[in-house]
C-alpha cells in the first residue's frame, strides 16, 4: 500500500532522514520507533507531503506521490495527525471533526452528523459542543484522531497520539486504535476492511500490544526492523536508546543474575 | 436558521422605515450605517472568517469606486451596467493581491502591511494618471433618476444599500453553513491542520479575498453614486481601510451580526458625541477614540461577546 524508497532530506548539514526505505502492507498496523530527534516526525512529514525530499520516492496505492502537496495526498486517502496537537481552537469539537468529514461530503448537515458518529468511536461523544481549546490534552489527542478518521483515510499516519496520556488514558486509547484498523464500528459503506495504520510511538506498551511490525530509526537511518519483540532485543536498538556498550552490559548482568 | 430569520426581519424593518420616517437626516444616518456595515462585512469575510487581517481594504473600495466613475465619465456607461463590471474588477484585484501574497505565504502582520502597501500604490497611481482624473478626482454628471442609479430621494439609496448589505450578510451566513466556510475557518485557525485534512489552503484564501474584494468594491460604487465624486485620497486612503475593519472589531470579528452591530454602535455614538460636543471641534473624536480603546481592552470579542454562546474568532483569545 505504501512504499518508501531511499527517502532523504537534510536541514543544512544535518541529515534528518537518510536513505530510508519501508514497505507497508494493506491492513497492517505498524509502528515507527526511535529516540528523540531520530527523524520519525520528519519522515512522516516527507511521506505526507509537508516536506519535500532531496532524494527518494514515495509510492502510495501504486502511484508516485513524491513531492505532491499535502492536501492532494490527503485526498488520495492518506491522512496524518500531528505530534503537537493542532485543533481549530475557536471551534467546537463537532465543527473540528466536521472539517475532516467535509473532505468527502459537501453537505454541512451530513458532515456534522458524521462528526457525531466519529466522536462516538473515539470517545468524544459527550464533548461535541465544547470548544476545542477547552479540552484536556487527552481530549485533544482524541480530537486529533477523530478529525483524521472523519476524512475516511485508507492509510492513517498517527504521530504519537498516546504521548502525554496517563496509563489509564493509554489503556482506553489502545482498543480505539485497534478498532480503527479492524474496521469495527466503521460508519462507512458496508464491507469496509478498516484502515491501515502507521504510528510513531514512544509508549512501548502500546507498540508491543498494537503493532505487528516495527521500524527503528536512529540519527535519520533505519537501524532495525521486524516484529516488536525481536526488535526490542536487538543490540543496536538497545544501544540507540541506552547508549554505547549498554547491550553488552545488559547481557552480562542477565547472565550473572 | 435562527440567524437567517433575524436577518430577514432586520431587512423588513429597515425597508419599512421610510414609511414612518421622512427626515432626511435620520435616513442619511441609516444609509451611512448600512454602508459602514457593508464595508465591515466585506472585511469580516476575509479577516474574521479567513483570519487574514487586511489594513488596505481601500484597494478594493477604490477600485470599485473608480471603475464606476471612469466607466460613466470616460466611456459613457450607465451606472447600473458599471456596477457588475466594478464588482468583477474588485474580485480581480482581490485575486491579484491574494495570489501574490498568499503564494509567498504572507500571514499576520506581513499580510496586513502588504495590503496597506497595495492600497498606497493604487492611491499614487490614481493620483498620477489623467485617466482617473489624477489629483482632481472624478465628478460624475448629475442626472438624477433611478435609471441612472441616482435617486431623487434618499429612500432609493436606502433600498440599494440595504440590498448590498443584506447580500453581504447572506454570503456570511452561507460561510457559516457551508463546506467552503468550514474550510475557510479551518484555515484561519490552523493552516497545517487544514492542509492535513485535505483543504487546499491557497485556493480557499484566494476565494475569500475575491469575495471580500467584490463586496468592498460594491461599497465603492455606492459611494460614488451617493456623493457623485471620488478622488485618490477618498478612494485609496487609509480612512476607508480603517472604517472597514472598525465595524467588525467593535461588533465582533468572525460573527454574522458583528459588523451590523458595530456599524450601528459606531454611527449612533458618533452622531451623539457630535451633537453633544459640537461646540468644541475635536472633542467628539477624542471621546470616540477613548471608546475604541475601552472596547478593545474590555470587550475583545466585540459587542457579540456580550451574548453567551455566540461563537466567533475572538473566542480563541479568551481560551487558548
Amino acid at each position: 500500500m505504501l512504499e518508501v524508497q531511499g527517502l532523504s532530506i537534510n536541514f543544512g548539514g544535518l541529515k534528518a532522514v537518510e536513505d530510508v526505505s519501508i514497505r507497508l502492507q494493506q491492513g497492517a498496523i505498524a509502528s515507527l520507533i526511535g529516540p528523540n530527534g531520530a527523524g520519525k516526525s520528519t519522515l512522516f512529514a516527507l511521506i505526507s507531503g509537508f516536506l519535500k525530499p532531496v532524494r527518494g520516492r514515495v509510492t502510495f496505492l501504486g502511484e508516485n506521490i513524491t513531492g505532491l502537496a499535502p492536501h492532494v495526498i490527503c485526498r488520495r486517502g492518506m491522512v496524518r495527525t500531528f505530534q503537537i496537537v493542532q485543533p481549530f481552537a475557536a471551534q467546537t469539537v463537532r465543527e473540528n471533526i466536521a472539517v475532516g468529514a467535509h473532505l468527502h461530503h459537501r453537505s454541512r448537515r451530513e458532515a456534522l452528523s458524521r462528526a457525531q458518529a466519529v466522536a462516538r468511536r473515539v470517545g468524544l461523544a459527550d464533548q461535541l459542543e465544547k470548544l476545542a481549546s477547552s479540552l484536556t490534552i487527552a481530549g485533544r489527542k482524541r480530537l486529533e484522531l477523530a478529525r483524521a478518521l472523519a476524512a475516511e483515510p485508507r492509510l492513517l499516519l498517527l504521530d504519537e497520539v498516546l504521548a502525554g496520556l496517563n496509563p489509564q488514558e493509554i489503556r482506553d486509547m489502545v482498543p480505539v486504535i485497534r478498532a480503527i484498523r479492524d474496521g469495527n464500528g466503521r460508519d462507512g459503506e458496508g464491507g469496509d476492511s478498516g484502515v491501515t495504520v502507521l504510528m510513531i510511538e514512544h509508549v512501548m506498551q502500546a507498540v508491543m500490544s498494537l503493532s505487528e511490525y516495527t521500524w527503528v530509526l536512529n540519527h535519520g537511518r533505519l537501524i532495525a526492523e521486524g516484529a516488536p519483540t525481536a526488535v526490542s532485543n536487538d543490540p543496536q536498538v538497545i544501544e540507540a536508546y541506552l547508549g554505547r556498550g549498554s547491550a553488552e552490559r545488559l547481557r552480562r548482568e542477565a547472565a550473572s543474575a | 436558521m435562527k440567524d437567517l430569520i433575524a436577518l430577514i426581519v432586520f431587512g423588513i424593518v429597515v425597508a419599512a422605515l421610510p414609511l414612518f420616517v421622512s427626515s432626511g437626516f435620520v435616513l442619511n444616518i441609516v444609509i451611512m450605517t448600512l454602508y459602514a456595515a457593508l464595508l465591515g462585512q466585506a472585511w469580516n469575510i476575509l479577516g474574521g472568517f479567513g483570519g487574514q487581517f487586511s489594513f488596505g481594504h481601500a484597494v478594493f473600495f477604490g477600485t470599485g469606486a473608480y471603475a464606476a466613475a471612469v466607466l460613466q465619465v470616460k466611456f459613457g456607461w450607465n451606472a447600473w451596467a458599471a456596477l457588475p463590471a466594478a464588482v468583477a474588477l474588485g474580485a480581480a484585484v482581490g485575486a491579484f493581491v491574494g495570489a501574490l501574497s498568499f503564494r509567498y505565504g504572507l500571514r499576520g502582520s506581513y499580510f496586513a502591511l502588504v495590503t496597506l502597501a497595495f492600497a498606497e500604490v493604487f492611491r499614487i497611481l490614481s493620483n498620477t494618471f489623467e485617466f482617473t482624473g489624477a489629483g482632481v478626482g472624478l465628478m460624475i454628471p448629475l442626472t438624477e433618476s433611478a435609471a441612472n442609479f441616482q435617486f431623487t430621494s434618499r429612500t432609493g439609496f436606502l433600498y440599494v444599500i440595504l440590498g448590498f448589505t443584506l447580500a453581504a450578510c447572506a454570503v456570511t451566513w452561507w460561510l457559516k453553513h457551508s463546506r467552503y466556510g468550514a474550510w475557510l475557518q479551518a484555515v484561519r485557525d490552523n493552516e497545517e491542520s487544514a492542509a492535513a485534512l485535505g483543504v487546499d489552503v491557497f485556493r480557499v484564501k484566494l476565494g475569500a479575498i475575491m469575495i471580500s474584494g467584490a463586496l468592498m468594491s460594491a461599497g465603492g460604487v455606492f459611494y460614488v453614486q451617493y456623493f457623485h465624486y471620488i478622488d485618490p485620497h477618498i478612494a485609496y486612503g487609509p480612512g476607508i481601510s480603517i472604517e472597514a475593519l472598525l465595524a467588525p472589531i467593535v461588533g465582533g470579528i468572525g460573527t454574522l451580526f458583528g459588523p451590523l452591530l458595530g456599524a450601528a454602535a459606531l454611527h449612533l455614538f458618533g452622531e451623539l458625541t457630535r451633537n453633544l460636543m459640537g461646540d468644541a471641534p475635536g472633542i467628539s473624536l477624542m471621546v470616540y477614540g477613548l471608546l475604541l480603546v475601552l472596547m478593545v481592552t474590555f470587550l475583545p470579542r466585540g459587542i457579540m461577546g456580550l451574548f453567551p454562546g455566540s461563537s466567533g474568532m475572538g473566542a480563541r483569545s479568551t481560551h487558548a
